[in-house]
């Protein structure tokens, strides 16, 4: 009885699926993408980080939405609209806090899973593009994140908001000219803001989600790489399946749930119980309204971005420290050419790329902290330092990675059970 | 790999350390200054403190982003006490908390309007706010006859000298301590509602953790 209703049931979705399929390639995509794609078992947690970046897009996304319905970007009512949300919405404050919290995760995940392309050298040959419109998206999500922080109006966000664009004035002989053009004032004001606005909620994430789309699909292009570095599509079986790979859905999917649950403890953890992570997701600034009469004690942008903000200021001239800024993001996406190492994975690598890393992270780590710090003393001394570290890991690499004494590479991948 | 894994967990202690550290170099300003742990589940010192609240502070200072019926409601009064003991102004209990002084009159008088205390604590933060209220001491070089301890030169007049003489240190301390608490409260009204709530959804995603992690343990016994 029960197993002719399944058979009915069945026939008719099959009937549904089919009358789509004659129309729209939806089998073929999810064959494509999830249930053929397939990608090497021996994944590691470093793996996660692209999944969860996915996830948190689509946090800030909804919770933007609500957002927006209730968020006035006008400079007299911004202010006020926020804390409306915050005391007068229903459920508003969980929905401003996730998209605020979202933003600090958005940069952790979206950090890490950066720093795994580094450890595996997930940006060789071939996946020089999905590197490449990777690093798209970040540029993205800073301008993203720099837009919507000056949304709340808080006097920290109108601050850093002046003290960001006023850098373009650095620029020799149309500097002027152009920060005015992008204020669309002589100083933050409301038609900046509302042109941030539209920046945030259409324009920046529109793009985004594009390059998302690009992303996903060169790498299902040229297949995963895997903490080995080897390509698993070298061994096949008799249907032309990867032996070392598993397929995307049920199994990549069954194990990142368990890692998007986990993942979700720590974000709601900072949602409901530190919403403002002592200063560091929420600055306490940002609680007074923007006041262009009265600077905070620091600016400082939030911390995602300190570490480029230090090298700015450990530079002394102002447009050189500019350059020096933009380069530094910049540099990132020249690594499939800087790194002349002809193996991917650090785990068969020599030591002179396993040193540089650590230096470099550490150096990024360092400069983070000390773009919260004044720019006095000890401070700027050691920004200076960990700066030429910083450019010396990128500038360096095509002498030390031609030098690299590697280990031998495995066939297969290692996998243990 | 061992080393990019330490390296890792040493970043995340380093970031834990200097958060605990910065929140300890808070509380340096001079002897005597106190941290105020205060409690805003503490229903009690809250309605001390909303009494402390509109009865010393209401005549200048507003909180205009809070209505009095929330306050009432969150404070487990009824409509009669709250008319009574909180309001002094033509306000019905739905109007928000603005005082009845104008800013013009605030800024002629004082040389600056006072601030409306809606986000005080957030901005200053509760220790700040705490000292501030318990450390005026007379100084007649000053125009308002007081300066403060945690924020010299402060234009505000000492207006709790009264009580500050009638209650030993201990009370005026609770005294003001329970302000704080109100106005930490004011600052976010649903932070006590939102760790009760945020207990059970983490407790619901543990459960979850358990259902994921069987399933995937199930899809995967098969891989070798």
């Amino acid at each position: 009885m029960s197993n002719g209703q399944n058979q009915d049931q069945s026939m008719f979705s099959n009937t549904i699926l089919k009358w789509i399929d004659d129309r729209f390639p939806l089998s073929s995509l999810i064959r494509e993408h999830a249930t053929d794609y397939y990608a090497s078992k021996n994944f590691n947690i470093w793996y996660i980080f692209g999944v969860l970046s996915l996830v948190v897009l689509v946090i800030q996304l909804v919770t933007g939405i609500f957002l927006t319905m209730s968020y006035k970007p006008s400079a007299k009512e911004a202010f006020d609209s926020v804390e409306y949300i915050m005391r007068s919405v229903e459920w508003g404050w969980l929905i401003r806090y996730m998209h605020s919290t979202g933003s600090s995760f958005f940069f952790i995940v979206v950090y890490l899973h950066m720093f795994r392309a580094m450890l595996y050298g997930s940006y060789k040959k071939p996946r020089e593009l999905v590197w490449i419109v990777g690093m798209l998206i970040y540029f993205c999500l800073i301008a993203e994140a720099f837009f919507g922080y000056l949304l709340p109006w808080g006097n920290m966000s109108y601050w850093a908001a002046q003290v960001i664009v006023n850098l373009f004035s650095a620029i020799p002989f149309i500097g002027e000219t152009l920060t005015e053009w992008i204020r669309g004032d002589y100083y933050i004001s409301d038609i900046t803001l509302n042109r941030f606005f539209a920046f945030h909620v259409i324009a920046v994430p529109l793009a985004i989600i594009a390059l998302v789309f690009a992303h996903i699909l060169a790498l299902h292009h040229v297949g995963s790489n895997n903490p080995d570095g080897i390509e698993i599509k070298n061994y096949k079986d008799e249907q032309g399946k990867p032996i070392d790979g598993v397929a995307f859905h049920p199994y990549h999917t069954s194990k990142d749930l368990v890692w998007i649950t986990v993942f979700l403890i720590l974000f709601f953890a900072a949602v409901f119980f530190a919403p403002e992570m002592g200063g560091f997701f929420l600055e306490v600034d940002n609680f007074e309204p923007a006041n262009p009469l009265q600077t905070p004690e620091h600016i400082v942008p939030p911390w995602y971005l300190t570490p480029y903000y230090a090298i700015l200021r450990a530079i002394p001239n102002k447009l050189l420290g500019v350059i020096f800024m933009a380069s530094s993001v910049l540099f990132f996406v020249f690594l499939p050419w800087l790194d002349k190492c002809k193996v991917k994975s650090i785990r068969y690598r020599g030591w002179q790329y396993k040193l540089a890393l650590s230096c470099f992270a550490i150096s990024f780590v360092v400069l983070g902290y000390l773009g919260m710090q004044p720019a006095t003393g000890i401070y700027v001394v050691l920004a200076r330092l960990f700066t030429i570290v910083y450019f010396l890991f990128f500038l360096m690499m095509p002498f030390y990675t031609r030098f690299e004494k590697t280990k031998p590479v495995p066939e297969r991948v290692v996998y243990k059970k | 790999m061992k080393l990019f894994k330490t390296i890792t967990v040493s970043c995340f202690l380093l970031l834990i350390l200097y958060s605990d550290l910065m929140k300890a170099s808070e509380g340096n300003t001079g002897d005597n200054f106190l941290v105020a742990n205060n409690d805003v589940s503490d229903v009690n010192s809250l309605q001390r403190g909303a009494g402390n609240f509109f009865n010393y502070c209401a005549g200048c200072h507003s909180l205009k982003f809070i209505r009095y019926n929330q306050i009432a409601e969150d404070l487990d009064l009824n409509e009669s006490q709250l008319v009574q003991n909180l309001i002094f102004t033509q306000a019905k209990p739905e109007d928000a908390v603005i005082t009845n002084m104008l800013p013009s009159d605030g800024s002629r008088w004082f040389g600056k309007s006072p601030p409306d205390l809606s986000l005080i604590t957030r901005s200053r933060g509760t220790d700040q706010v705490y000292n501030f209220l318990r450390t005026f001491y007379k100084d007649s070089t000053s125009p308002t006859g007081a300066d403060n301890r945690a924020l010299p030169g402060t234009s505000m007049p000492n207006v709790l000298w009264l009580v500050q003489e009638q209650l030993n240190e201990k009370e005026f301390d609770q005294f003001t301590l329970d302000i704080v608490n109100f106005l930490d409260y004011v600052s976010e009204p649903i932070q006590s509602e939102r760790k009760r709530i945020g207990i059970w959804v983490i407790l619901f995603l543990l459960v979850f953790l358990v259902f994921s992690y069987g399933l995937y343990k199930d899809i995967w016994k098969e891989v070798h």
